[in-house]
């Protein structure tokens, strides 16, 4: 045990001594996490919408006016029915259909709640993301300013409703996926480089002449980064909510112990490339192109799954990230709890157990 | 202490280390001696039960060098061939670090390591890789000793380091031998040689010889003449063209001269210098040395020497 | 007699480090010269400016005749570079390793090829010709280097601890090149940590913390220093407590 504590101190000395390693561990998730976030984020303004009033009362209208005056919005058509809309979104004029229901002001006297559907072109997700949130933003911010004084809270429900793209799948995923790709870049990629870095300058010889078993070498190596990689996690979720506004829905004690779960899948997959390669680069190289690659291409992140052709599909079932990613969506986004996500909780532990016991048997006592 | 018995081991196409055995007594200096590619390292490995011979065995301590790893890895001090201590780790984080791997404290055989640890100690918190050549090598040896291991195996300790440093670290092991830890050392420098009580010469993984440095030297077949003119090129080359010369090879600010057979005389050299305009000639029989001795048992077979592809020693 | 290298108080600081502190000395045409000390002493340094790779905090030095300071690539032209490290690459052949030094020292092609042959010829390896470095024994890749350093017919050429590693024989063989460019008039300047080595240079110089503390032949040196062989007079120069360097 003494061993296995001075191995992690001494592990955690070359970390905070590295600038470099400080770097990858801490400098690239933030600007990674903020270069997706903007990319995907931008600002919108005189988007073309259509609005179909069914009520037309005081209320509807006056809502109507303020979200056009707003200047994010343009109006396009004012509609008479319900039939046109898909027309209207095959051609491609508006981005955003709003749709006030019948007796809209009378319901939000009445029953203190009224609806309002906002239908939006999800072909292209992120900007119908920001079409519908800035539009739910202005409804919202009219009902706190008009009845500021009112003791029971009125609500307009807004109803989402993404077209073409039902479920909206790359909105707010980036946060998810950044995460996955994130954690397990810096993760493997940390274990592996740190494990190569030892053979190279020749102090792995002198580790292995030594009592050490294999087992405390690689818990030793794998412990520090853990701990890093969980407050990376910390960081990133923090950075979601705090500039993105993406929440936890879900039980934040669970988001944690599913990341930590993943983390230490991802050590051991870097600690299995370490005992493949002999130096530094090729660590690198192979955690750079094995990993990187397939978790940003094959996992979900950027491309939906189900567009994939079956056998990229087939693929995607053997990266780890594809199932963190479903994971951690559904305790961020749904707000679901384990017994929605237990299947691939099973999974990634089966991985991860799997990484380890070949790590362990394949971590050779001797130099060749 | 140690015991090698007819280790063989090679590396793809070459073969290092072919048919080896030693015997290296309990509280001996005991040296290896031959140039790089020789095979040091490749023993010296296997001794550290860091690779496994291909045929043949050999015990560390009565422990063998296969079956019982573990043990031996407790019980032995390991220096290899270049520095790997932990650059950005302190001096004295290195000697803690290295210290708890073995189950130990810095303070529990300080007694052991003092004198060595006592010259660096005054640099105790700079990091190992700012360190001088000669302290880098002190701290190298003081990990290396931190468990009172029973034996010491050191891979060339003095290679690249200067002759200063060299002679310290040659004091400091004869220091530890009186604490009767047994001690196999590799070295490319022939000088060192007479500061083990026994060697052995390797030369393309064959041991050449194996006995204390005088009784290697005074084996030697042949008599020496140790020469000297104003013109060190222009002598060797003369002397090679000798008629009766075997061999002709600048030792200093001499030329080691042997001849063909032992009845050539120094003043036989002289005359025949002297008759090539040489100034200043000296000629006198001398004592030969390890180095004198390894060139000759070279030459013998240096035919397997020559177009022999380099061993790929270190992987 | 010509001089070849003429410094003359030089000073090289690293920060608040003297790595070279006022360095004041000439090398001959032709001289083989010993230029030692212990590690860290300063070497490296002195060597780096003189091969044009860095330049002098303050002082004047000529390499072949040109100013460091402002003609550093008539200096590279003139001198010739080898180090235990780096010299020959080790996936090419011994042909295509001799072709690209021609190659970057600018010597014609006709010319290059005679050379080759010339050099392959002396050194007894027109068989390994088109084998890769890599597979050579240390002691044909370390001749080959030298002569491969001297094909553009330096005035000068630096030898960083060209022996390190090799067998006793080869080493001699070694020297022999060595004696032989010097006798073509190729100026040798040698770090070596061999101490028999260093009785073979006609002059030497010892430094010790940035400072050159002797200079001369290994027998006036030898004298001064009360010794028997350089060996002694080296750690005299050198043996201070290690304490007191830092």
């Amino acid at each position: 045990m003494k061993q296995l504590k001075s191995f992690i101190k001494k592990e955690f000395y070359h970390i905070f001594r590295d600038v470099r390693t400080m770097l990858i561990l801490f400098g690239i998730p933030i600007t990674q996490l903020l270069i997706f976030g903007t990319v995907i984020k931008n600002e919108i303004s005189n988007v073309p919408v259509a609005i179909y009033d069914q009520s037309k009362d005081d209320v509807s209208l006056e809502l109507s006016a303020k979200i056009l005056s707003s200047g994010y919005f343009q109006l396009n058509e004012n509609l008479g029915s319900i039939a046109g809309i898909d027309e209207i979104f095959r051609e491609g004029t508006v981005k955003q259909v709003i749709i006030f229901e019948n007796d809209f002001g009378e319901k939000l006297q009445r029953e203190g709640v009224a609806n309002v559907q906002l239908i939006a072109d999800a072909s292209d997700p992120n900007m119908a993301r920001l079409v519908t949130s800035y539009t739910t933003g202005i409804i919202n911010d009219y009902i706190t300013k008009m009845h500021p004084n009112l003791q029971m809270p009125l609500r307009i429900k807004p109803e989402v409703r993404m077209y073409f793209n039902e479920e909206m799948k790359s909105a707010y995923q980036f946060v998810p996926g950044t995460m996955a790709l994130i954690l397990m870049l810096v993760s493997a990629l940390m274990t592996s480089i740190s494990i190569t870095r030892e053979k190279e300058t020749g102090t792995m010889e002198v580790l292995l002449a030594s009592p050490l078993r294999p087992v405390q070498i690689i818990v030793g190596k794998v412990l520090p980064y853990l701990l890093l990689s969980v407050a990376n996690a910390f960081v990133i979720v923090f950075i979601g909510r705090l500039v993105f506004g993406v929440p936890v829905a879900g039980s934040f004690i669970l988001l944690m112990l599913e990341t930590i779960l993943f983390i230490t899948m991802a050590l051991c997959l870097g600690i299995l490339i370490s005992t493949i390669a002999k130096t530094q680069l090729v660590a690198m190289f192979i955690s750079l192109i094995a990993l990187m690659l397939p978790t940003i291409i094959l996992s979900g992140f950027i491309f939906p799954i189900e567009n994939m052709p079956t056998v990229l599909q087939w693929f995607s079932h053997i990266m780890p990230a594809r199932y963190f990613i479903t994971i951690i969506r559904a305790i961020m986004l749904k707000g679901v709890g384990i017994l929605f996500i237990w299947k691939e909780t099973l999974i990634l532990l089966g991985m991860t157990l799997l990484f380890i016991s070949i790590s362990v048997k394949k971590f050779k006592v001797r130099l060749e | 202490m140690i015991k090698i018995n007819n280790i063989s081991k090679s590396y793809k196409a070459t073969q290092a280390l072919k048919e080896i055995s030693l015997e290296i007594q309990k509280g001996e200096l005991h040296g290896l001696i031959g140039p790089d590619g020789a095979g040091k390292t490749t023993l010296m490995r296997i001794l550290m039960t860091l690779l496994l011979p291909d045929s043949g065995n050999a015990q560390m301590g009565g422990l063998d060098v296969v079956k019982e790893y573990r043990k031996i890895r407790r019980k032995t001090g390991y220096m290899p061939g270049r520095f790997s201590l932990y650059q950005d780790l302190s001096v004295e984080e290195n000697l803690r670090f290295f210290a708890s791997v073995f189950g130990t404290t810095l303070e529990e055989n300080y007694d052991l390591i003092r004198e060595i640890y006592h010259q660096i100690e005054p640099f105790k918190k700079r990091r190992a890789g700012d360190l001088s050549g000669g302290m880098k090598q002190k701290l190298a040896l003081s990990c290396a000793l931190i468990h009172r291991p029973q034996i010491l195996i050191l891979d060339e300790p003095t290679t690249g380091v200067d002759a200063v440093s060299r002679q310290e670290f040659w004091e400091m092991l004869k220091k530890l031998q009186e604490k009767e830890i047994t001690i196999l050392v590799s070295t490319p420098y022939m000088d060192e040689a007479n500061l083990c009580d026994r060697v052995a010469l390797i030369q393309n993984g064959q041991l050449l010889e194996v006995d204390s440095p005088s009784n290697i030297t005074s084996r030697f077949p042949g008599k020496i003449i140790k020469v000297r003119s104003d013109n060190m090129h222009r002598l060797i080359a003369d002397l090679r063209r000798f008629k009766k010369a075997e061999s002709a090879f600048a030792f200093g600010q001499y030329v080691h001269f042997t001849g063909t057979d032992n009845k050539v005389e120094p003043s036989e050299l002289e005359i025949y210098l002297a008759g090539c305009n040489h100034e200043n000639i000296e000629a006198e029989y001398i004592e030969p040395d390890i180095e004198d001795v390894f060139m000759k048992l070279m030459s013998t077979d240096k035919e397997k020497v020559v177009g022999e592809g380099e061993r790929q020693e270190k992987e | 007699m010509e001089k070849i290298i003429e410094v003359n108080d030089m000073v090289k600081q690293f920060g608040s480090f003297i790595a070279n502190d006022h360095l004041t000395f000439d090398v001959y045409k032709g001289e083989i010269f010993g230029f030692l000390g212990a590690n860290g002493a300063g070497k490296t340094t002195a060597i780096r400016i003189l091969c044009g790779l860095s330049a002098p905090t303050s002082g004047d030095v000529k390499v072949a005749g040109f100013d460091i300071y402002r003609e550093t690539e008539k200096v590279k032209k003139n001198i010739g570079y080898m180090s235990q490290k780096f010299s020959l690459y080790e996936d090419l052949t011994v042909s295509e390793n001799i072709r690209f030094y021609g190659g970057i020292y600018g010597i014609p092609k006709k010319e290059r090829k005679k050379k080759e042959t010339e050099l392959l010829q002396k050194l007894e390896m027109e068989e390994a010709r088109d084998k890769l470095i890599v597979g050579l024994p240390l002691g044909w890749k370390q001749k080959l280097a030298f002569s491969v350093a001297i094909l553009h017919q330096p005035k000068i050429v630096f030898l960083d601890e060209p022996t390190g590693g090799v067998d006793p024989i080869t080493r001699r063989r070694f020297w022999d090149l060595i004696y032989e460019a010097s006798a073509d008039g190729i100026t040798v300047f040698v770090t070596t940590h061999y101490m028999d080595e260093a009785e073979y240079c006609n002059r030497v110089s010892i430094m010790d913390e940035g400072k050159i503390e002797a200079l001369d032949t290994p027998a006036a040196l030898k004298q001064t220093y009360n010794s028997a062989n350089m060996d002694e007079v080296f750690i005299q120069i050198a043996r201070k407590p290690e304490a007191k360097k830092q």
